[in-house]
């Protein structure tokens, strides 16, 4: 009789667990809460309309490189490697050498940073670090409102105020103090790289600027802590706590800064005096990439200098492509893991 | 002390900074509304060496050729963002957002080559249409990715509320998510707008410019932008004094445009709820 004592599976009644989910399942049939035909069809159109927008970008860049590399066709063929290297730019003979824009393109975008970089820095550090509440938000506004002004706007006061000045006041102490370095050399003219430098700087500090700190404001607030606690004084706790940590975002931000640099037309091309020579005094005229195609795309004459125009275009397209990519990375090896706020 | 030093070094890099910003300004003020007049806002452009006439064909010019690119840039662009956030969490949303970048960054007057190549060589003849698209392509990267990240800042919990009371996906994305990130989308349409409002390097051969009124979207356009770079580089006192208005008068119209819709935005004339 001890046998009755076991619990004595029942073949009858049935399994427990087997009837709440079958109650589950029964209480859980779709009931429509809404009025209307459920149907899975508007929302594949719908999904696929915007996979369609999304890869409509990826086809732009396509697109991009498309043209730019039929339209390039022509010069390629004629010249090959031979166009970055050679610097006679002769349309009337249809010579066509990249050099000169190249060259300047470089130069003018390096002095830019050499001026900016620094300036950039410390308002980062001001705004970050030391700068009362109050200011914060005053400051970071007006910075921002620099990227705002159109391009022709800094080109056009660029003409009328800051060349006269480089003329009157700047070049001629630079020439006097400096000129055996052979960079300060030459007539000044006011016009020439030097303004094209200090203009493309002026521009292009809102966005170092405004990338450093978001950059610097990711760094940990213990690494600050740690410095001060050691007894750093606030500039040390800077210098160790906050930019050695964000060190490659802050390249990051300059070489983004340099991609913006290089691209540039419209001031650059107001102020360069664009004369397709290279010449080493930072006050001689000189020319750009962008400028050159600003100048003359419109009035080449002949398929052949088009097409060399199209391909000067192709080589800016790559330069600011592999430049921005790699700043990209770095600003992203720092900030990773933090919500990016939108870098536009 | 060098503590001292350092926080003295960094406010005058402040100081350095503000300096020209502030020049600007100040100059594109000065100078512009001692030069603007009436005849500047209703008349064209008089003939070469003529003192007087107005850009009023080139501002005319300028919202069309925007229009045309908001037409075309901002559907695109949301659309694009609703993809990278609702739909593109993975290897090609990832390659899509990476693509939008690299676009942020090519320059603008590449972009004018490629317009050109694309509608200026295929229509036979430079107009307003061609410098449109050159602005659309250039607005898309940054209303795409901006919008993204609206979307994802609304809560999960109420995408899922609303797929709980068993409304449609699609459904929930327009009348719920997009609702609810409206603000957000529009300050990235406008900072957008706000990046080409100004832009001439893509303009110049596209739109071209052009010295009388014209509405046809298949016609070379005056843009306030070409206008000033073209009279900014004259030898005419009178043009520069014009150039110098037409600075103010875009500044005017792109911080206008901007805080109009910001206040309708705050307000909640625009704003989902």
């Amino acid at each position: 009789m001890s046998h009755q004592a076991l619990p004595r599976p029942s073949f009858n009644a049935p399994d427990p667990e087997r009837v709440s989910k079958a109650k589950l399942r029964v209480e859980t049939k779709p009931v429509p809460l809404l009025q209307g035909k459920v149907s899975e069809v508007p929302d594949t159109i719908f999904a696929t309309a915007m996979r369609l927008c999304g890869f409509a970008v990826v086809g732009l860049l396509g697109l991009i490189v498309y043209e730019l590399v039929r339209g390039s066709q022509l010069s390629w063929h004629a010249f090959g490697w031979k166009f970055f290297a050679q610097s006679d730019w002769n349309p009337v003979e249809e010579s066509f050498g990249a050099l000169p824009f190249i060259y300047g393109t470089i130069v003018s975008s390096l002095l830019a940073l050499i001026i900016a970089v620094p300036l950039s820095v410390g308002v980062a550090v001001f705004i970050t670090e030391m700068c009362p509440v109050r200011l914060k938000g005053i400051l970071s506004f007006l910075t921002e409102l620099l990227a705002a002004i159109p391009s022709v706007i800094y080109g056009l006061w660029a003409i009328f105020i800051l060349v006269p000045l480089l003329r009157a006041y700047v070049q001629p102490v630079l020439g006097q103090t400096l000129s055996w370095t052979g960079l300060f050399t030459g007539p000044p003219y006011g016009v020439g790289m030097l303004a094209a430098g200090v203009i493309l700087a002026i521009m292009i500090i809102p966005i170092i600027s405004s990338i450093t700190r978001e950059v610097m404001t990711v760094v940990p607030q213990h690494q600050r802590e740690a410095a001060l606690a050691l007894g750093a004084t606030r500039w040390e706790m800077i210098r160790i706590g906050v930019l050695r940590n964000a060190r490659a975002g802050i390249v990051g931000a300059v070489i983004l800064g340099l991609g913006r640099a290089l691209g540039e037309t419209m001031a650059v091309t107001m102020v360069i005096g664009n004369r397709p020579e290279i010449a080493k005094s930072l006050f001689a005229p000189g020319y750009t990439m962008a400028s050159v195609l600003a100048n003359e795309f419109s009035e080449a004459t002949g398929n052949i200098y088009t097409s060399a125009l199209i391909e000067i275009g192709l080589a800016l397209f790559f330069v600011t492509i592999v430049v921005n990519a790699l700043a990209r990375f770095m600003v992203w090896s720092v900030t990773r893991g933090q919500p990016a706020k939108t870098i536009a | 002390m060098t503590d001292h030093l350092m926080t003295g070094l960094a406010v005058l890099t402040v100081a350095l900074v503000l300096l020209p910003l502030i020049a600007i300004f100040a100059y594109v003020i000065y100078r512009g509304i001692g030069s603007i007049n009436w005849a500047f806002l209703t008349q064209t452009p008089k003939p070469v060496g003529e003192t007087g006439g107005g850009m009023a064909n080139a501002i005319a010019g300028s919202v069309v050729i925007l229009g045309i690119a908001s037409l075309l840039g901002v559907p695109l662009g949301i659309g694009a963002g609703i993809y990278l956030a609702e739909y593109g969490r993975n290897r090609y949303g990832d390659t899509v957002r990476f693509v939008s970048d690299v676009l942020n960054g090519v320059p603008s007057i590449v972009i004018g080559v490629v317009a050109f190549g694309l509608v200026v060589v295929r229509q036979g003849h430079f107009s307003a249409l061609a410098g449109g698209v050159a602005l659309a392509i250039m607005m898309i990267p940054t209303i795409a990715r901006t919008t993204e990240q609206m979307l994802l800042l609304v809560p999960q919990q109420i995408r899922e509320a609303a797929y709980g009371l068993g409304v449609s996906r699609w459904r929930t994305t327009l009348s719920i998510t997009l609702r609810t990130a409206t603000s957000g989308v529009i300050t990235g349409v406008m900072l957008a707008f706000a990046r080409v409002a100004g832009e001439t390097a893509p303009l110049l051969f596209t739109t071209l410019g052009n010295t009388f009124w014209n509405w046809k979207i298949d016609q070379p356009t005056a843009a306030l932008s070409l206008q000033i770079y073209t009279y900014a580089l004259s030898p005419f006192d009178d043009w520069h004094r014009q150039a110098w208005a037409g600075s103010l008068v875009l500044i005017v119209l792109i911080v206008g445009a901007v805080t109009a819709v910001r206040i309708a935005v705050r307000r909640g004339t625009l704003a989902g709820a």
